[in-house]
């Protein structure tokens, strides 16, 4: 169900790529996206990604983070992160310019499985910076609109103001996604939903046996969704989650991403609940 | 009568003839480690001559126990593993995988030269550091990324193993089948007898190296002595776990793990009282990670200098029995000891097979020896198959 991108057996895949930093774009209080540019021509020209891999962001003196790729896929040149600050190196990453050089070592990890699921309606769950690794997902269903069937997406953030890429919603829209989205909390100006993200789920009219879920945010509301989306019998096979630990190395040998059997960094991010759903309410597992 | 020296072959030396062995390495260029007593422990370091090697050093280990005995007898390898292996030589508890400079605002960024390290001999590893050293080459090199340092140092590596001729209370490779004979991934397996080394050639190194020393052919019933040794060590390590031994002998009681279905054993019982059980014991020490021959979990830290402008990226030993372990920004996933002695012992027993299709474990038994409260975890998966919610588990 998952694709790897191939990487050259001949690189050592310690070392970080020279990256420059060309735009910093604010997105929401606390959220930017980085374009990044490879130093090395060649490295710029050859680089591919699948919609929902992830690079290790290196800051030297600060660190690396695991930071999934939020352009898309077909436009490899335009190489986007959206990066909510959470930590040491994400909190270097927003007090950087345009024109710094950071380090990138990368794509790594699973893909949404934008492929396998032609031809079914396709569910989008996510919450917050949940959408980032989504987007290209759904930058690549709309570029093949025609061979895929309903395609919703479900938002959710805390407030209206953490909402990520609105300015790009109506054309979402006018492409035929379908958007429901909600706040945990409104404010004067939010004339949308109020509730969680679940709550959408269970309102959804749709045809279980058709209906693919991909769901992406903090893992209680994924296990939400996924228990909404069992109770409307889609089956486990077609719920696909992105699961986050603790990422280090991202190729398997620093073990802190162990979750079960699977190592996120490489066996995900992406899973099926299927493979999932043995740990997903095991307490500290 | 000409030596057969090809592989498979057996041939004997005095057993002083084995500083041969360590010459001629030298000379070859090779960093020669071996066992030594360093505060009061067997472990692996530079051996300049066969003179270091503990003669007459036997370690008497149990649970939170581990003990060394000078005696007279002329015996060069009758300890068992101590808290080194050979992960610590080729998985160093510290090294660089990155080096970063900035000239001008722009960041190089380039990995240590790994050729520059001499070829590593070991001598004296047992059959269960070999089957360790199989397990860490399934993760560093046989998956879809290969760690270029482990790899260039193990391309390298010559073996000169040793089959055990005792057991400590702790060893349990019998009980999974990693030994205690050495039966593959070695240059040269020596056996002690009294007064010489029967010595099994495993590759063309081994048979180029032992071409320069005064070995000789081994007559039949020095082969057929050597070949008892480990058959016999096994049948008494078999007797010893599954019958207490004679209230006499003082000897404690050999382990013995039940590895049939123990990756369902385990992974159907992840909400087994047990595990809060060992939690009330297991101070989260890490001992335990940091002795197993197989454990990789490694963490990696930014070293700067004073300007900023270089820094490493240093890679070292780091384990699931810490907080920064599994600690993400919304913090750690592990957060109590029970979640991380389940987490190490169903990785090590159970997922392991998921992830290497082979055990995480190799018996050597550092895990109970250098434990400070002598957490055993035979008795511990005893426990939890004497007691499980799921009676049958199916074959791995």
């Amino acid at each position: 169900m998952t694709q790897h991108a191939a990487s050259s057996a001949t690189d050592n895949p310690w070392i970080a790529h020279p990256a420059t930093i060309c735009s910093i774009r604010p997105e929401t209080p606390g959220v930017a996206t980085y374009e990044l540019a490879f130093n090395d021509p060649d490295r710029q020209s050859r680089y591919r990604f699948l919609p929902g891999q992830f690079n290790m962001l290196y800051l030297p003196g600060f660190g690396e983070s695991a930071i999934s790729i939020s352009s898309d896929p077909e436009e490899p040149s335009r190489l986007l992160h959206t990066v909510r600050v959470a930590g040491n190196v994400t909190g270097a990453l927003a007090r950087t310019h345009p024109g710094e050089t950071i380090g990138v070592r990368g794509p790594f990890g699973s893909a949404w499985p934008v492929a396998e699921i032609r031809n079914s309606d396709v569910v989008i769950a996510c919450g917050g910076i949940g959408l980032a690794p989504l987007r290209p997902v759904i930058y690549h269903l709309l570029r093949r609109r025609h061979e895929y069937g309903r395609m919703t997406l479900l938002y959710g953030a805390r407030s209206p103001q953490d909402l990520l890429f609105a300015d790009e919603w109506n054309h979402w829209r006018s492409e035929g996604l379908e958007m429901e989205v909600t706040v945990d909390r409104g404010d004067a100006d939010w004339k949308g939903q109020i509730g969680v993200l679940p709550a959408l789920f269970s309102r959804l009219d749709l045809a279980p046996e058709r209906t693919t879920v991909l769901t992406c945010g903090p893992e209680i509301m994924m296990r939400f969704v996924i228990s909404e989306a069992l109770l409307r019998n889609i089956s486990a096979r077609r719920i696909y989650l992105s699961m986050e630990r603790n990422m280090n190395c991202a190729m398997g040998f620093c073990g802190r991403c162990q979750l079960g059997p699977a190592f996120v960094c490489k066996d995900g991010p992406v899973f099926t609940c299927e493979q999932m759903q043995p740990y997903l309410h095991l307490e500290e597992f | 009568m000409m030596t057969d020296l090809t592989v498979g072959s057996l041939v004997e030396i005095p057993k002083s003839s084995l500083q041969q062995v360590v010459q001629i390495l030298q000379d070859l260029g090779y960093r020669v480690i071996g066992p030594r007593v360093e505060s009061e422990a067997v472990i692996y370091d530079d051996l300049e001559s066969v003179q270091q090697i503990p003669v007459g050093v036997l370690d008497h280990q149990d649970g939170g126990k581990y003990r060394l005995q000078q005696t007279d007898q002329d015996a060069w390898f009758d300890y068992v593993c101590g808290p080194h292996s050979l992960k610590n030589f080729l998985f160093p508890p510290r090294q660089t995988v990155l080096e970063s400079t900035r000239q001008d605002g722009v960041w190089e960024m380039k990995a240590p030269d790994v050729e520059d390290a001499p070829p590593l001999a070991v001598i004296g590893p047992r059959s269960c550091d070999l089957h360790a050293l199989r397990v860490q080459d399934r993760v560093f090199l046989e998956g879809a990324y290969v760690d270029p340092s482990y790899q260039a140092r193990r391309e390298k590596l010559f073996i000169a193993a040793v089959n055990c001729r005792r057991a400590a209370a702790t060893c349990f490779c019998h009980s999974m089948q990693t030994g205690p004979a050495v039966s593959s991934g070695f240059d040269l397996a020596l056996t002690e007898l009294d007064d010489r080394f029967v010595i099994e050639i495993g590759s063309q190194r081994g048979a180029e190296v032992m071409g320069g020393t005064d070995c000789s052919t081994s007559p039949p019933q020095n082969v057929q002595a050597a070949r008892s040794v480990s058959e016999q060590l096994e049948q008494s390590m078999h007797d010893r776990s599954q019958h207490p031994p004679e209230a006499a002998t003082g000897e404690p009681r050999g382990r013995w793990l039940d590895t049939s279905g123990i990756r369902d054993l385990l992974m159907h019982n992840l909400e087994h009282a047990r595990w809060n059980e060992v939690a009330e014991r297991c101070l989260a020490c890490a001992n335990c990670t940091m002795v197993c021959p197989t454990c990789f979990c490694s963490s990696v830290e930014e070293v700067a200098d004073l300007s900023g402008d270089h820094v490493a990226r240093e890679r070292s030993w780091d384990s699931c029995f810490t907080a920064e372990h599994s600690t993400m920004s919304g913090g750690a996933v592990h957060k109590s000891t029970k979640s991380r002695y389940r987490q190490w012992l169903t990785h090590k027993l159970a997922t392991w097979h998921d992830q290497f299709e082979m055990s995480g474990c190799v018996g050597c038994g550092r895990c109970i020896t250098w434990c400070p409260v002598g957490i055993d975890l035979t008795e511990e998966t005893a426990a939890i198959r004497a007691d499980s919610t799921n009676p049958s588990p199916g074959q791995l």
